[in-house]
């Protein structure tokens, strides 16, 4: 008990937080009975004197009572933050794009800064020619736009034993979904002309990790991006700048980043992150590898325990994503009493192709406890799975992929916790 | 955007009221875009035409023909960049290493991370043993009970490491470092050469550890059909709590790193940056002896994966070390100390971090420096000498 009072005051903390952001709204109201609202009666400064002229931010930040919506990072996770992850803000964000600076990091030698006139591309091996690129060169080829959501392998990864972390944006912060700009690797690689027995490709980085994976010659030619701009300006430096692969649906650390080599071969070269790490270590010892696609999954955002409700009873407005490695997600259900009854939600906004899509339920809250889950059907038909379904295929050390159905319990003060239910 | 103003500025001097200028400005925009169109449509292949009407997700562009861009990579530059092994031994380069030999360049350059023995210092990985773990509560994935192929131990470090120094061996002390690793999980004997030759040969114990994906088998036919929407349960009972174990990150302290990350960027250049020359460059400094500086900035090397000093250094899992010859201790700021350093009065003075690096648990009980110590007086010299020039 006296745990989950702990929490309680971790959250009542955040949701006075919230209050005092929202401009005292409880206060405002019990004034307007009185006197008429301050906010209302009362002259304010921004009312009266003068804002900032246009010079003042060259590149525009949030307004600075939005200074809570940042990345976070979970400190023992890994040795050193160099080496490590931090989290997307999901609980704070709508709609389907994420901000550019609000993206997830996740880098194996930080993040490399590199000068693009000093960036190269090569292509090589089962190549009729080998080449190198300039940024100027990459430029020059046709180029699409595509929104593709990213999502770790490890996104929910520590949650296999059970609820551990209390926000979305730790058990669910591990991807982002924005519109890349970039060239066809299909074109790149036929510029350098593609051998017969070529069949696998390894992108690799610039940083000081080299990353590097094997990706099948078919994924390569079918939709991969080599991109330069995400969300309409240059990748930023912690995103892969100047250049990135976008391998849609697919796990995010294939997403080779600072990429500056593609050499086509005819076997995977089973390196470091296709072996020793993502992939699936099962119950009888054996692991499963090369699970590249992403299964479709979804969160409620909000409310969740970073995000508490902040009002009584009535109109609450339950919003979340979805989002899936195989196609779209034409249906999200949702369940407000743990499972015993679903609704499906209203999907809202566009509906692309492994993209994010968001979702609402707007309900008229009785004030009692929730038990809130949401389900995602894709349009494979395929559809998201419990926790305790996956354990019983997958066991609990799988560490990667793991796309089971969360649980936020709310109780009446509207304060949510992660839990799992019977 | 200010570009945009300078032209639209210089075709309407004159033009007072804003509104108007506003309404020519969106004129402006607008009014030149059909001529560029149809300029695209002649000069673009065929196909492109579609795309500026197709909808964003059916836009592809025509995959046919080479355009002739790029140049042709010449055989040097493949030869620095592609450094890529595989399991059947591809991109193996000449060379060998032995047991006795890996054990030095271990000790010297992966034991202050990994262990004198592999063993893991902190949370950085174990890579030795394991052995018949992976079925177990807590596998324990080493090098041995868990990585199928040895060229994947050589690529890594060959590509990665020592962390912060990556790409800095050479083939005979990779090939002995990963013979080292070998002999540290009992696959070889203490005598053993690794080589290009021979590498092919070894077997790692978990080779037939892993299998493709299944999913298409396994799960998407069970996860696959309409789920039910009613009536689907009696009763909810909470089974696990998020709470009981507490180990979300506080909120507060979440923020309090948030804003040290914001002063790092808000510091001004100019301070981050004093007049310091970098110390392999000799700065002329009297007290200064640049061998010796030279001579530390190797002995550092051992640092880097913590600690940076000179220009724009930061906080990483050490403090940044610049001014740190003379800093009052466990003073810089947005740093979470242990609690023995924070206890501790004084200042780093050549005595104090003399000791202290020589033997960093002995001299603060209690220390998060996972570092055994320099062994040496030569070396303690040395790279006190370096943080005094590269950290002014």
């Amino acid at each position: 008990m006296s745990a989950s009072d702990k929490s309680g005051t971790a959250s009542r903390r955040t949701f006075l937080k919230g209050a005092l952001a929202a401009g005292g709204a409880v206060a405002g109201a019990g004034a307007a009975r009185a006197a008429g609202d301050p906010a209302i009666t009362q002259i304010q400064p921004w009312m009266q004197e003068l804002g900032d002229g246009v010079d003042v931010a060259p590149y525009g930040k949030p307004s600075e009572y939005e200074d809570q919506v940042i990345r976070r990072t979970v400190e023992w996770l890994t040795a050193d933050p160099v080496s490590s992850i931090n989290f997307t803000p999901l609980h704070d964000l709508d709609g389907i794009i994420t901000p550019n600076g609000l993206c997830f990091e996740r880098h194996h030698g930080g993040a490399a800064h590199i000068d693009p006139a000093e960036h190269r591309l090569m292509i090589n091996g089962l190549v009729d020619t080998p080449l190198v690129f300039t940024m100027e060169d990459i430029l020059r080829f046709p180029r699409e736009n595509h929104v593709y959501f990213l999502e770790c392998a490890a996104n929910s990864g520590m949650e296999w034993r059970g609820s551990q972390l209390n926000g979305c944006q730790f058990t669910h912060g591990m991807i982002h979904n924005v519109m890349y700009t970039g060239v066809p690797l299909r074109l790149l690689l036929n510029e350098a002309g593609i051998k017969t027995e070529g069949k696998w490709i390894l992108p690799e980085g610039a940083d000081a990790a080299a990353m590097t994976r094997s990706i099948p010659m078919e994924k390569a030619l079918d939709d991969c991006l080599v991109a330069f701009k995400m969300n309409g300006e240059a990748l930023r430096v912690e995103q892969g700048y100047p250049l990135r692969l976008v391998v849609p649906g697919w796990e995010g650390n294939m997403w080779i980043k600072w990429l500056r080599r593609i050499e086509v071969g005819d076997q995977p070269w089973h390196h470091r992150e296709e072996t020793s790490k993502y992939t699936d270590l099962f119950a009888d010892g054996k692991a499963r590898r090369f699970t590249w696609e992403m299964d479709a999954k979804s969160v409620i955002t909000s409310p969740s325990p970073q995000v508490p409700i902040p009002h009584g009873p009535g109109p609450l407005v339950i919003k979340g994503l979805a989002w899936s490695g195989r196609g779209t997600i034409p249906r999200v259900d949702v369940t407000i009493d743990g499972g015993k009854t679903w609704a499906q939600a209203r999907m809202s906004g566009p509906s692309l192709d492994k993209s994010m899509h968001a979702f609402y339920l707007d309900i008229n809250w009785d004030g009692q406890p929730l038990y809130l889950q949401s389900r995602a059907h894709d349009s494979t038909g395929y559809v998201q799975p419990t926790k305790q379904a996956l354990r019983e295929i997958r066991g609990v050390n799988s560490i990667y992929h793991n796309n089971g159905i969360q649980t936020w319990y709310v109780n009446e003060q509207g304060v949510a916790e992660n839990v799992e239910i019977s | 955007m200010s570009k945009s103003l300078k032209l639209f500025g210089g075709a309407f001097i004159g033009t007072a009221a804003v509104l108007v200028a506003a309404a020519n400005f969106a004129d402006r925009m607008i009014a030149p875009l059909p001529e560029q169109a149809s300029r695209m449509t002649v000069d673009a292949p065929a196909d492109m035409d579609g795309m500026f009407i197709a909808a964003a997700q059916a836009d592809e562009v025509p995959a046919d023909a080479r355009l002739g861009l790029g140049r042709e990579a010449l055989a040097e530059e493949i030869a620095v960049w592609d450094i890529d092994v595989r399991p059947d031994g591809t991109g193996l380069p000449e060379g060998s290493g032995d047991v006795m030999t890996g054990e030095e360049i271990f000790v010297e350059s992966c034991a202050v991370c990994h262990g004198d023995f592999g063993e893991g210092v902190g949370r950085w990985p174990v890579l030795t043993g394991g052995f018949n773990s992976l079925t177990k509560d807590r596998p324990v994935k080493t090098t041995g009970s868990y990585w199928p192929y040895l060229s994947t131990v050589y690529d890594y470090i060959n590509r990665a490491m020592p962390f912060g120094n990556a790409q800095s061996l050479q083939p005979d002390d990779v090939y002995a470092i990963t013979a080292y690793l070998l002999y540290m999980n009992d696959l070889v004997d203490e005598d053993f050469t690794l080589s290009r030759e021979n590498f092919a040969g070894v077997e790692m114990p978990n080779a037939d550890g892993f299998y493709m994906d299944d999913r298409a088998e396994t799960e998407i036919p069970v996860f696959t059909g309409e789920p039910c929407m009613e009536a689907c349960k009696d009763t909810v009972e909470i089974t696990m709590r998020a709470a009981v174990l507490d180990v979300t990150p506080d909120e507060t302290a979440a923020e309090a790193a948030a804003d040290a990350a914001d002063d790092d960027e808000l510091a001004p250049e100019s301070e981050a940056a004093p007049d310091a020359a970098p110390a392999s460059e000799g700065d002329g400094h009297a007290a200064i002896d640049p061998a010796l500086v030279d001579a530390g900035e190797k002995v550092f090397r051992k640092c880097k994966a913590c600690h940076q000093i000179g220009d724009g250094a930061k906080n990483r899992t050490g403090p940044h070390l610049n001014g740190v010859v003379g800093r009052k201790i466990a003073a810089v700021d947005g740093f979470k100390y242990s609690k023995t350093l924070d206890a501790m009065d004084g200042v780093w003075d050549e005595e104090a971090l003399s000791a202290f690096l020589a033997n960093p648990k002995a001299y603060a009980k209690g220390t998060k420096m996972s570092f055994a110590g320099l062994r040496k007086p030569e070396d303690l010299a040395a790279i006190i000498a370096y943080m005094k020039a590269a950290g002014q």
